[in-house]
């Protein structure tokens, strides 16, 4: 359940933001990271970013998550 | 991604090197159902030497969730009128009447919702059905819903409600040490915990208890260092604190969502499956919120529901039993026919033994179970 996966911010609006996860566009709240902006990455829980990442770290998360679904595994 | 095999081999090797100059063999406990998954998945368990086990803790929020909350939460889905919304994990649970899933086929309402402010939209766009939103989850899922609540309460919303079960980890931990019932040499600290309440949590377990814990990400390079630092802390017998998710982990955690928290909620004790009554390890609304609890709204008390018959998922959670030792695993209970939590959640340790770890055990008797429906369909 406290599983989290990465995306960045591709448009805020007050408490709401539009983020990139994956190629698709989700709609979050930023209640809890108020201070994201444009072009940063977040880590969604639950329709909720819950922290801010920084960028180089996600490259990693993404070639793991690519991989998987290479191989046909689920998440 | 050669780079990522790299760091991953060097950690097993790290890992391998340590436990040849461990003393005794050793156990650690992950508390957090994506790590179970996650361990097994990426092969972890099949990779460490005899000397090392990796046992899971009560760390799936579905699994520790106590047989009276869930038949509560059934019963309230049958009432005329209530619209119960949930996370997807908590609708095949079994309670006395039968799961969610089932009161759903009998006519009750039941919505699954990602986000906890999907609950609060409902019951703005449906301002005549009484929405009551299953709040389960540690800390990691708990801010969601005190933020669902203030926006209830913002929008002077009368018909919406939550069952509340949310689990705070630590108080657990503590309770599972203090039992004596369970070996532990260290514990891999949940991730996505960590990033709200802050590692510093962990400490006490470190301070008074004298065991190491490595706060752990989720992908196989990270739980595989984690694993090497507790192997090489215990190999040194050091207790100390480490924080190998530093890139979503900081020391104070989300302060922001601790506060919001803290402002709807308040420690409460709360029954634990396989544990009992913990001290201050539930969460209940404060007094100024109490409006949107559904329990007192719909005049609700737990009921104290005996587990299912056979059942060791308490045993299970608390790492006093492995799955394989519960008569009814793999065989009375399957994924298809969960008869305890830890098979019906996907992030269950039983769930992650039979999909990974079941050894040939009964594979032609899980077989005939999962059969069974289809048979009965036939019939």
């Amino acid at each position: 359940m406290c599983l989290a996966v990465p995306a960045q911010v591709k448009s805020c609006d007050g408490n709401n933001a539009v983020v990139d996860l994956h190629g698709n566009r989700v709609r979050v709240s930023t209640v809890l990271v108020p201070e994201v902006k444009e072009g940063d990455w977040v880590l969604v829980h639950a329709g909720f970013a819950i922290q801010q990442l920084s960028a180089e770290d996600l490259k990693e998360t993404w070639a793991v998550l690519d991989d998987l679904e290479k191989k046909g595994g689920g998440l | 991604m050669t780079q990522r095999l790299a760091d991953s081999h060097a950690a097993i090797e790290r890992l391998l090197d340590a436990a040849k100059a461990l003393p005794k063999p050793a156990a650690f406990m992950e508390i957090c159902g994506t790590h179970t998954v996650a361990a097994f998945r990426c092969g972890l368990h099949s990779l460490m030497p005899a000397n090392v086990k990796l046992v899971s803790g009560p760390g799936c929020p579905v699994c520790v969730t106590s047989q009276g909350d869930i038949d509560m939460l059934i019963e309230l889905a049958q009432r005329p009128g209530v619209t119960l919304c949930t996370y997807g994990d908590m609708l095949r649970v079994t309670g006395a009447k039968g799961s969610l899933e089932e009161a759903r086929s009998g006519g009750a309402d039941v919505r699954v919702i990602y986000c906890s402010l999907d609950a609060v939209k409902l019951a703005a766009a449906e301002p005549k059905r009484n929405v009551v939103f299953a709040a389960v989850g540690f800390e990691t899922t708990t801010p969601a819903t005190a933020v669902a609540v203030l926006e209830a309460e913002r929008l002077g919303l009368t018909n919406f409600t939550a069952l509340v079960s949310h689990k705070r980890i630590l108080p657990a931990m503590r309770a599972l040490l203090d039992s004596k019932q369970v070996n532990v040499d260290g514990f891999m600290c949940p991730g996505h915990v960590s990033a709200i309440t802050g590692y510093a949590t962990f400490a006490t377990i470190v301070r008074r208890y004298k065991l190491p814990c490595v706060v752990a990400g989720f992908e196989d390079v990270q739980i595989a260092a984690a694993l090497a630092k507790l192997v090489e802390l215990a190999r040194d017998r050091k207790a100390s604190l480490e924080n190998l998710y530093p890139q979503v982990v900081s020391r104070w955690g989300n302060r922001r969502a601790q506060n919001l928290m803290r402002r709807v909620f308040r420690p409460v004790d709360a029954r634990w499956r396989g544990l009992g009554m913990i001290p201050d390890s539930g969460l209940a609304f404060r007094s100024r919120f109490s409006r949107f609890d559904a329990q007192s709204r719909y005049k609700i008390t737990p009921i104290d529901s005996p587990e299912p018959p056979g059942c060791r998922c308490g045993d299970v959670i608390t790492a006093r039993c492995t799955p394989a030792e519960c008569k009814l695993f793999a065989i009375a209970c399957t994924p298809v026919r969960p008869i305890g939590p830890c098979m019906v959640s996907s992030e269950g340790t039983c769930q992650a033994w039979f999909k990974y770890k079941r050894q040939g055990k009964s594979i032609a008797a899980s077989e005939d179970a999962v059969a069974t429906p289809s048979q009965e369909a036939r019939l």
